[in-house]
């Protein structure tokens, strides 16, 4: 592994597997036990360095850190130096000079933590940045995939929904299809980007002509702010040519399964009785998502002497 | 005031030859000059260009002296090569009044380093509501003739129209930043395969060319002059092609860092390549070139922006767009144009100083290097390679796009009315 887990484009199949494998072995460790805790990162400092609100990636994060008997460290942007005009670098060099060994930083201008990566010496995992990358999200989703369907290679996936502003599509493209997986985009024509064309995926405007032959869906959220931007003439437009509701589900094949990176918009872009069914993985990427975080920071920190 | 000989320049790139410089003009220019009491300045293998002219450098002084000021801004023109630089309108206070482009006049002429020639603002604070008083500034001791609200385009076309009909009264010209804002909100670099990947906001070239396509034909029914800054696109130079072949009065500029660096490197999140217009991609960069090769660019101007470090160490969509030039845009037109044989020395001179100094309407600038000539000139190695040193730069920023690049040429001397302004590669105030 590199020192830093910027982006899910600059993660090869080795690595990448690497992550994916460490992630499985970690959960059979703990399986069944009363303490689920690893002793691997004791003494070592974790830094979640958040300028955007999000509980779960947060707390996912200060979960994976605990239960790998690292300290963490919880940094808002909200009610800190940050909100007194401190700098992005200041910030790093005084949680550096506090002893972080990593920090995890979400952060709402797309770069942010590859800046971060040339102003401190310890690891920088991206938590999301902008509409870039969200690359521990593309893990936990493979994670989920292949524990499902029990491969990545061939398998045929999925993406459907604003494209254009989604860190979770851009880091799905690049690190499925790095493990074989066959991405297809679906979207309005406004929410996928000009360029996309360069993308190692298939693009299709046309979610019902996809879903038959699909065998992982996964559909995004639409941000409220998109709604009165023109990128499409209504909520109820958007959802019923691109809403995930039962009567569409009907028609995917045996065993393939509806995916969400969450938080869902119930009834926009996902029925409720879709969100809640057997075949939504929604609650168990949840889950996967601590483990293949314990896994980065393990891999990151902890040395690769697996 | 000196007399001064210099021996053996190359004027144009041509033949070795003596100048004569005396009372601030060209006295004489010939083989083997002599005349008592003069200095005497080898410049065997030197070549002799007409001092620089640049439409387009941000001096921030008044408002932002901690990035730039009027003289360190003016040296760094003078080590660049330039005897007269456009110092935008976009102070604090904006220069859209006669009392802020005359105090920007007089810093400049304190300074001593270069003729500093203020633009004026077309419009009130750079709003795009209604005209500056244009005729004030232009009858002002600064005779304002280009304007711009350079930063913001003047987007109103009702309002563009009537500003470039108005400025015909003093021979005028509006220098058009072409961005229609509506298509750039948020924009960070070139909208295109790299910034979907980057996940940046896209400043699509349609954007600009948009705006260069409609002021041509503004320009072309009202019969005034336009002049389009800093053209960035394949698009752009085929729209002012057409434009030119039509006849309409228009012309136009590119930078040294459209000239050579894209898009590409953006990849790095590294905000000193962040700018406005956006570095573009490698059919932009070969699209300006002979653009500029076959005239229908009509000159290299800076955009030189200086920014404090604060404003550049940061994410990249929190830094200010823009980067430094005025002290390399020599070596980039002598690395982009010259060496690969797309423009010769009297096409430098042509680009850099004549048409320059034409379109502002610079009286004592961009004229040819014969007797009888004010003494505006530069004398390039052309032969020397260096490593830019953004820290060892004149300026009073650091964010140059350069930094670490060999570049070839360097500028060994510049004269302002007979009075070396650099000799020896250093400024001499």
């Amino acid at each position: 592994m590199k020192r830093h887990l910027l982006d899910a484009a600059d993660l090869d199949r080795a690595d990448a597997t690497l992550v994916l494998d460490t992630a499985a072995q970690i959960d059979q460790a703990l399986a069944g036990r009363e303490v689920k805790k690893l002793p691997t990162l004791r003494g070592r400092t974790v830094v979640n360095l958040f300028y955007e609100d999000s509980t779960r990636t947060r707390i996912s994060f200060e979960l994976a850190a605990k239960r790998l008997s690292a300290d963490v460290i919880n940094f808002s942007a909200k009610g800190s130096s940050v909100s007194k005009g401190e700098s992005l670098k200041d910030t790093a060099l005084t949680l550096e000079a506090m002893g972080s060994d990593a920090i995890v930083v979400r952060h709402g201008a797309s770069g942010a933590p590859h800046r971060l990566a040339h102003w401190v010496r310890g690891s920088v995992v991206n938590a999301g940045d902008g509409t870039h990358e969200h690359p521990t999200q593309a893990l936990l989703d493979a994670y989920t995939i292949r524990h499902r369907l029990g491969r990545l290679d061939g398998v045929r996936v999925v993406i459907v929904g604003d494209v254009l502003h989604s860190r979770v599509a851009r880091s799905n493209v690049w690190l499925l299809s790095t493990l074989g997986a066959e991405v297809t985009l679906v979207a309005p024509p406004t929410l996928l980007p000009v360029g996309v064309g360069s993308w190692p995926v298939e693009v299709s405007y046309d979610l019902d002509a996809v879903l038959p032959k699909a065998d992982a869906v996964m559909m995004l959220r639409v941000q409220a702010e998109r709604m009165n931007a023109s990128f499409f003439p209504s909520a109820r437009e958007y959802s019923r040519r691109y809403g995930l509701d039962a009567h569409r589900m009907a028609a995917l094949s045996g065993e393939a399964i509806v995916m969400h990176p969450g938080p869902m918009n119930r009834g926009m872009e996902i029925a409720a009785d879709v969100a809640d069914s057997v075949r939504s993985t929604i609650v168990e990427q949840v889950g996967n998502g601590v483990s293949v975080r314990m896994a980065v920071l393990y891999l990151l920190l902890g040395g690769a002497s697996s | 005031m000196t007399t001064l000989i210099i021996k053996g320049a190359r004027v144009l790139g041509g033949q070795p030859a003596d100048l004569l410089l005396q009372d601030g003009r060209i006295a004489a220019v010939g083989e083997r000059l002599s005349a008592t009491g003069a200095d005497v300045l080898d410049a065997g293998g030197l070549v002799a260009l007409p001092g620089l002219v640049d439409l387009h450098t941000h001096l921030r002084e008044p408002g932002r002296e901690d990035a730039e000021t009027v003289e360190t801004g003016s040296r760094a023109a003078a080590l660049g090569g330039y005897t007269a630089v456009h110092a935008m309108a976009n102070t604090d206070p904006v220069a859209d009044t006669a009392g802020v482009v005359e105090q920007v006049w007089r810093l400049g002429q304190q300074a001593g380093l270069v003729d500093v020639v203020p633009v004026g603002a077309v419009t009130v604070g750079l709003k795009g509501e209604r005209l500056a008083e244009l005729g004030a500034m232009a009858d002002s001791a600064a005779r304002v003739r280009v304007f711009s609200d350079d930063g913001h385009c003047v987007a109103d076309p009702a309002l563009m129209r009537r500003a470039l009909e108005y400025v015909k009264a003093f021979d005028g010209v509006v220098a058009q930043h072409a961005e229609e804002p509506r298509l750039t909100v948020g924009a960070q670099m070139n909208e295109g395969d790299l910034s979907a990947r980057l996940g940046l906001t896209g400043w699509p070239a349609a954007a600009e060319e948009a705006v260069i396509a409609r002021d041509v034909l503004l320009a072309e029914h009202v019969g005034a002059r336009l002049h389009v800054c800093h053209v960035s696109t394949a698009g752009s130079v085929e729209i002012l092609r057409w434009a030119k072949s039509r006849g309409v009065r228009v012309t136009a500029e590119v930078t040294p860092h459209h000239l050579l660096l894209t898009e590409a490197c953006a990849g790095s999140y590294d905000p000193v390549f962040k700018v406005n217009p956006p570095l573009r991609t490698d059919a932009d960069v070969a699209a300006v070139r002979s653009g500029v090769a076959d005239g229908t660019i009509d000159a290299v101007a800076t955009d030189h922006a200086p920014h404090a470090v604060e404003d550049k160490e940061s994410e990249w969509a929190q830094a200010r767009p823009g980067m430094l030039g005025l002290e390399q845009a020599l070596p980039v037109v002598v690395e982009t144009l010259v060496e690969p044989g797309l423009l010769d020395w009297a096409g430098v001179a042509d680009r850099m100083s004549v048409r320059p100094a034409a379109i502002g309407r610079l009286t004592g600038h961009g004229r040819p290097l014969v007797p009888g000539e004010p003494a505006n000139l530069l004398l390039l190695d052309p032969a020397a390679r260096a490593v830019v040193d953004p820290a060892a730069l004149a300026s009073r920023s650091r964010n140059s796009p350069y930094a670490g690049r060999e570049l070839p040429g360097r500028v060994v001397a510049t004269f302002l009315r007979g009075t070396a302004t650099v000799l020896d590669g250093k400024a001499q105030k």
